[in-house]
């Protein structure tokens, strides 16, 4: 208000730091940063003098050192003279690895219960109330355990396969193997690949079908085209269906697909793959867990739908399947997304569990193995964390770009 | 003729039929399962398959359960009794159920202490959870952290006495000082307190004792009492710790704003797990030369910074929730900042947030099975290390990790229905 004259300035007094309200939050702040800086200097100055009485120095260095142990489960080349450096590398890929596979399988577990719960029959929605609580008031190290016994105990050892009466023998027309040691199932080999490295080959039969992805959305586009235009949709699914399968069954012919059994060949089943039983524990573990938690908000997600939406969408004579597909799913997603990402970075998270199966997990070896041959603590400890810490921000940064194009745009 | 039709009618019913009952397909148990069960045939197949998958369990679990052995001292032992038939081996549980409970070197002539403690947890939480009971009982609650500490560490008395002595002084230099300024009031607090312990120290050192209890050390304990312990104490420590996080996450001071992002998100970031390796490994290089903290405590103080995270994020969405004018009918009443969020904002956020407060709390009861990985012998620790090591009872699996499940289902169930109960009774819109 421009009637008001300004009040005579004052001169400036050292109790206005604290009694007045334009200089309190600065003095708040100043001492707020004073006794940071005081915190860390105090705890620097004991790891400095920790580190000097123990002989010790902050160095990197030792990720260049050979590691000297060995990675039971290795997705790129590693050897026990490979360096600390790789042995983490393997250790992330299998971080990356169970977390992909529990995520996926956390999904599907989740929208199938989350879903089921809802169902009108009786038996079913209280069959799955009883594994989302279940599941969900159990901690999930006692659920890895469990599983892991199972796979490791209950299950034969591969002698039993042998001999004229075995005790136990192969699933799924003698293609697929359930010892103690694991799970052994038929590898995909190729007889005239493309590439000389195996890595190489898949990535090309990646590459066919994200082509092929991109041309059945093209065609899906086409059609949506000449619906519009003409009010006839035109009949696509066999050629979506060519253009998923044709290129690819091509290409995998021309490389010569062939599948590789496993086989008793000594002690121990060999070829094919092998996923081991502490994989198993943890994949399957993880995704019942987080599971469960996944259709609380599948179903939490379902029911924030108005009914009103429903039956407005009925009214405009949509049938129930074009319902669900145009009006509750598009809103239910809304509601859903956010918290299934939080539970993705919680399955990656929950993956450090991995430690107490022996799964070699980044967690096994550089914050186990490595920390423990080089005494390297703060170093193996800070990178291993550094690791998590940009897994977690990624995937924020991923559920922000999401919540930014979703979210309801109200002027 | 139209005058008599008594007469020209050959029969007139002079009372109602009784109402015939539906036919048995439209009432009772077969109507109920045609709905219910069998209305569609995709609902029929699913109900089949989950009967059949139901019969499988059964069959299964219940010979298992009733042909268990209560009474034998090894798993041969078991076996014998068994003579081939499928049971359970419980004798493990009556056997070693003081080392599911209590750890494998809490003394056993001292199983009341903790136990005892154990109880009057539940007379000290009561009042905090139930609010119909009489508030004095709360007098109890503020004893409770002190009195548990001397009866599960035992040692004088006097140790507890003085830390509650130093809250009380503090209590009251806040009090006296409160009307002429909050942040003078929290300063001579903090100085009272202090001081309260800095002499009371010395009596306590002097009169070692008075009123003791047989001392038992931190790394004894162990069992269900360590997940009861850690779980109990990180929560109630990471509330407070939780509330002044989400306060500066909200606060418009930048620099408190940054630290207390940081830290959140920082904490958030990383698992449990490679915290608890910083308790266990790291955090040792950070103490002055010399200090041996107990590594119950590390522990402690790395669970409470993981949940108080967690629960900084619940507050502030519950922070966030509250209408814009909430905030400015505070400061239209002339409050200041600590009061307008002591009288206005916190009581109203908290209650919003008390689903997510809850959640956290049961996740951070379960997670505090994680101290196993790092050689700690809680519950899930016992059962891994010294149980199933011993001769007599290796490879007794089922029996131990579904003792184990049990126990974590029906503390973790009975928080999560308490707290549905509660925000039944704190609803206070009209529905």
């Amino acid at each position: 208000m421009s009637t008001l004259a300004d009040p005579p300035s004052e001169s400036f007094r050292l109790s206005m730091l604290l009694n007045d309200t334009r200089y309190r939050s600065l003095t708040f702040q100043f001492i707020a940063l004073m006794l940071l800086v005081a915190a860390i200097a105090y705890l620097g100055s004991n790891l400095v003098s920790n580190l000097r009485a123990a002989g010790l120095n902050i160095s990197f260095d030792f990720l260049r050192d050979p590691a000297g142990y060995d990675i039971n489960q290795r997705p790129i080349e590693y050897t026990s003279q490979s360096t600390h450096l790789r042995a983490s590398i393997v250790g992330i890929l299998n971080t990356l690895i169970v977390a992909f596979l529990a995520c996926i399988t956390a999904t599907l577990f989740g929208v199938l219960a989350g879903v089921l719960r809802l169902s009108n029959n009786w038996i079913i929605a209280r069959l799955m109330s009883v594994y989302v609580e279940a599941f969900r008031n159990v901690p999930v190290l006692i659920w890895i355990i469990i599983i892991f016994s199972i796979m490791t105990v209950s299950l034969p050892g591969p002698r039993e396969f042998r001999g004229e009466n075995p005790t136990a023998s192969m699933a799924f027309f003698e293609s697929v193997a359930f010892t103690n040691r694991g799970v052994f199932i038929p590898g995909p080999n190729f007889t005239n690949p493309l590439f000389a490295s195996a890595g190489l080959n898949w990535l090309l039969v990646l590459a066919v079908l994200v082509a092929s992805w991109f041309g059945a959305r093209m065609l899906a586009k086409w059609a949506t085209d000449r619906h519009e235009a003409t009010g006839i949709r035109p009949t696509t699914w066999y050629y979506s269906l060519a253009i998923w399968v044709v290129p690819v069954a091509a290409l995998l012919s021309l490389m010569g697909l062939t599948w590789e059994y496993p086989e008793l060949r000594g002690f121990n089943f060999q070829g094919g793959i092998q996923i081991r039983g502490s994989l198993i524990a943890l994949w399957f573990a993880l995704a019942i867990y987080t599971g469960a938690f996944i259709a609380e908000n599948v179903r939490a997600g379902i029911q924030a739908i108005p009914k009103g939406q429903t039956e407005a969408a009925a009214s405009l004579g949509l049938r129930p399947n074009r319902i669900m597909s145009l009006v509750v799913l598009p809103q239910a997603l809304r509601v859903i997304i956010p918290p299934l990402i939080s539970q993705y970075l919680n399955i990656t998270k929950n993956s450090s569990l991995a430690i107490a199966v022996g799964y070699m997990d980044v967690t096994g070896t550089l914050g186990g193995i490595t920390l423990n041959q080089t005494g390297r603590a703060i170093e193996a400890i800070l990178l291993l964390m550094l690791f998590y810490l940009v897994i977690s921000l990624s995937i924020s940064a991923v559920m922000n770009v999401y919540n930014n194009a979703v979210k309801l745009k109200e002027r | 003729m139209s005058d008599t039709p008594a007469q020209s009618v050959a029969f007139v019913r002079e009372t109602q039929i009784p109402p015939s009952p539906p036919p048995a397909s439209e009432s009772g148990a077969l109507k109920w399962a045609r709905d219910n069960l069998f209305s569609t045939p995709l609902n029929g197949i699913m109900t089949i398959v989950a009967l059949f998958l139901i019969w499988r369990l059964l069959d299964f679990a219940v010979p298992w359960i009733a042909n268990g052995v209560w009474n034998s001292d090894s798993l041969a032992g078991c076996r014998e009794a068994l003579d081939g038939a499928v049971g359970a081996c419980f004798s493990v549980l009556t056997e070693r159920w003081n080392q599911l409970l209590f750890g494998f070197k809490y003394p056993s002539e001292l199983y009341w202490r903790p136990s005892l403690a154990f109880i009057l947890l539940f007379v000290a939480a009561a009042p905090v959870l139930f609010s119909m009971l009489p508030r004095r009982l709360l007098y109890f609650t503020g004893i409770y952290p002190f009195l548990a500490y001397w009866l599960i560490w035992g040692g004088t008395i006097l140790i507890p006495i003085v830390a509650l002595l130093g809250f009380v002084v503090g209590y009251f230099v806040f009090r006296s000082l409160e009307a002429k300024s909050f942040a003078g009031a929290m300063g001579g607090a903090v100085v009272g307190a202090i001081a309260t312990w800095w002499i009371g120290g010395f009596v306590s050192e002097a009169a070692a004792s008075v009123l003791a209890f047989e001392p038992v050390a931190s790394r004894d304990l162990g069992g269900f009492m360590l997940n009861m312990i850690l779980g109990t104490v990180c929560v109630s420590l990471s509330l407070p710790l939780g509330i002044v996080l989400a306060l500066g996450r909200q606060s418009d001071l930048p620099i408190i704003k940054f630290i207390c992002v940081i830290f959140i998100e920082f904490v958030r970031g990383v698992p449990l797990i490679t915290l608890l390796f910083v308790a266990n490994v790291v955090l040792a290089y950070f103490l002055p030369p010399g200090t041996n903290f107990d590594l119950i405590l590390r522990v402690i103080i790395m669970i409470t910074m993981f949940s108080a995270a967690y629960i900084a994020e619940v507050i502030r969405g519950g922070l966030a929730a509250l209408p814009r004018g909430q905030y400015e009918a505070a400061d239209s009443l002339g409050l200041d900042y600590p009061q307008a969020m002591r009288l206005i904002i916190l009581p109203q956020a908290l209650k919003i947030s008390i689903p997510g407060i809850v959640n956290v709390a049961v996740g951070l009861f379960k997670d505090t099975t994680l101290v196993s990985v790092i050689s700690m012998f809680d519950l899930v620790g016992m059962i891994r290390g010294p149980i199933l090591a011993s001769t007599e009872w290796n490879g007794v699996y089922w029996e131990l990790f579904s003792f184990a499940a049990l126990l974590f289902f029906v503390v973790c169930y009975g928080i999560s229905q308490y707290s549905q109960w509660l925000e039944r009774q704190l609803q206070t819109d009209h529905r």
